[in-house]
This record gives C-alpha cells, structure tokens and sequence, in this order.
C-alpha cells in the first residue's frame, strides 16, 4: 500500500468546514474580556491564555497529523517549517515564514503575515503588558509537548503593543521521547 | 461473519482507553483487555529496542494462523490496533480512518479527559459506521 502523500495547508484548509471569521474574533475577544475581568492581573491573563493554548495545543496535534499526514520530522528545522507552513495554514488560514534561526538549530523565530485574532483590536493603556494573542503561544506549545519537544514559546514582536509584526520565538529546550522502563538496574 | 475480531485503543502510556469487540465470542473480561493491552504496549516498545535499525517504529502487523493483528501508531503516541481474519485486506486504510474519527469525535469533546477512558456516543455511532462500511465492501468484493 503506497505511503499517504502529505497534504499542503492549502489543500487541507479548503476542505475544512467554515465559519465567520468576525464571529471568532468577537468569540475571542469575549474570552481575553472575561479573563481581564475575573483576574485583573495582565500577567495572571498572559498565563491563563498559555494555559488555555495549551490545553488546545494537545488535542490539537493529533487533528493535524491525522489531516496532514505529514510524517516525522528529521530535526527541528524541518518542524518549524510544518509549523508555519501547514499547521497556521490549516488551522488559522495564514502563512508564516521562518527566520532568525539559531547556531544550533534549536531556536526560530515564527513571523505571520496576519492575524485574524486581532483585527478590530487596540489595546488600551489599562493594558499595557497584555499579551493579546498568548493563547497560540500555549498552542504551539502543547502541540509540541505532544511529539516529544519541550519548548518555550513567546512573543518577541507584537503589532498590538506598537511593533511591525507579529513574531513568536520557538526555542527547543529538549526532546523527550517516550522512556519505556526496561533498565535492569531499576 | 465478520471480517474484524476486535478493536484496541491504547494511550501513550500502555493503558486502555478504548475496546469493542465484533467476533462471536462475545466481549472479553475487562481485566484481561487491560492486560492484553498494556501486553502489547510493552511488546511494541521492545520492537523498536531489537530493530537493527535506528528509527524503527515498531510492529504493524503480526500475523498469526487465526488471526492478523495490524496495528497504527500516531506520532504521539497513541497506538489504534485491530485483530481481525487472516488476510483482511485494508486495515491500514481503516486504522487511519478511526484516527481521524478519534482526532474529531474523542479529542474535540471538550469534557473528554485526555489519556483518560473512551466514553463519547458521538465516536461510538460513527465508529459503527466506519465498520459496517468496511464490512459491507468487504462482502462485494
């Protein structure tokens, strides 16, 4: 039986069933208000959204591969590129380019070039500090966690606090592949 | 007469979290699926460790004079195994086809406790149908 052909992010994302896209930035809108009002706390804001991203991330995953078929990737490199080639195409229906790669490979830098999280958003001056979009942070995370790949993920440039892009830095911390206990000394 | 004997879901870390059986002798005592399951997470493992290869990523079908057992695992980790008649053809094809119904009907239930038994209706009925679909195109053959 031949190998299933991996999928572009176009392909996939024209087959997916839609919704408004305004419907899903006021949903997402409603949802960092509410943080804001229960928790007042930006940080404790910033983190809830990573949390809630990575409680996402890790179901997340399992769609993406089970749509994509993309097979296992061979270093880091290649995982970035997926990320930012299929994954934001099929589940956000933008494009991201890889940059700002490190000596060893372990760090990127993902750029998109839009994000429908924000359209319509400004941020006011009660919430400076606010990471609006922190919730694909923990997205990329989890879904990461997920294939063996602790990461940090964060924001390093971000147009609703006055810069020119929306730039996620993925750094690779280590990979853990699943340790089965068969050590004898154990 | 059916083509599948049964069908095992297993988590990352060995244990059950999904089994229905389809053969006519009647579904097995829960202990022992519990065990046949973390059985075969087990023996799994050891596959890759004997591959005189790096990178194996282990068995995917055993065949044996009674039955064929194929089995598909994801990237992370959760493996989808099915026993079924000797030379049933297109259980790959089936395995990936109840992944994806997993990824939809299992993962996107928001009250579905990750890595945590299988209880969702909505992956029950079209899992019945995805078999009986297979079944059905088995017979025309």
């Amino acid at each position: 039986m031949a190998p299933a052909v991996p999928r572009s992010g176009d392909a996939i994302f024209a087959n997916v069933e839609r919704v408004n896209a305004e419907l899903f930035t006021l949903t997402y809108g409603a949802i960092v208000r509410q943080l804001l009002t229960d928790l007042e706390e930006v940080e404790e804001v910033n983190k809830q959204l990573d949390q809630m991203g990575y409680n996402i991330g890790i179901r997340l995953i399992d769609e993406f591969l089970a749509k994509s078929n993309v097979t296992r990737c061979v270093d880091f490199r290649e995982t970035a590129e997926v990320i930012a080639k299929v994954g934001f195409k099929m589940f956000l229906g933008v494009t991201a380019s890889v940059t700002n790669w490190d000596t060893e490979g372990t760090c990127c830098s993902l750029i998109l070039d839009d994000n429908p999280l924000v359209d319509f958003v400004e941020l006011p001056d009660t919430c400076q500090g606010l990471y609006y979009c922190n919730i694909l942070s923990g997205v990329v995370r989890g879904a990461l966690e997920m294939v063996s790949m602790k990461t940090k993920v964060t924001w390093v440039r971000d147009m609703l606090r006055g810069d020119d892009a929306f730039e996620l830095q993925v750094k690779l911390l280590k990979q853990v592949p699943e340790e089965y206990p068969y050590k004898d000394d154990e | 007469m059916a083509a599948i004997y049964s069908l095992y879901i297993i988590n990352k870390s060995g244990g059950l979290i999904f089994y229905k059986d389809y053969g006519l002798q009647g579904r097995m005592d829960t202990n022992d699926s519990l065990r046949l399951a973390s059985l075969w997470h087990s023996m799994h493992a050891i596959s890759q460790q004997l591959s005189p290869i790096p990178g194996c990523a282990g068995i995917e079908l055993l065949e044996a004079d009674t039955f064929d057992l194929h089995c598909f695992q994801s990237l992370t980790g959760t493996k989808f195994f099915v026993v079924s008649e000797p030379g049933t053809q297109n259980m790959e094809n089936l395995l990936k086809h109840i992944y994806e119904l997993y990824t939809d009907y299992v993962l996107k239930n928001p009250f579905y406790e990750m890595e945590m038994p299988i209880r969702c209706e909505l992956f029950d009925i079209n899992l019945a149908q995805a078999i009986q679909k297979d079944r059905v195109s088995y017979l025309g053959r």
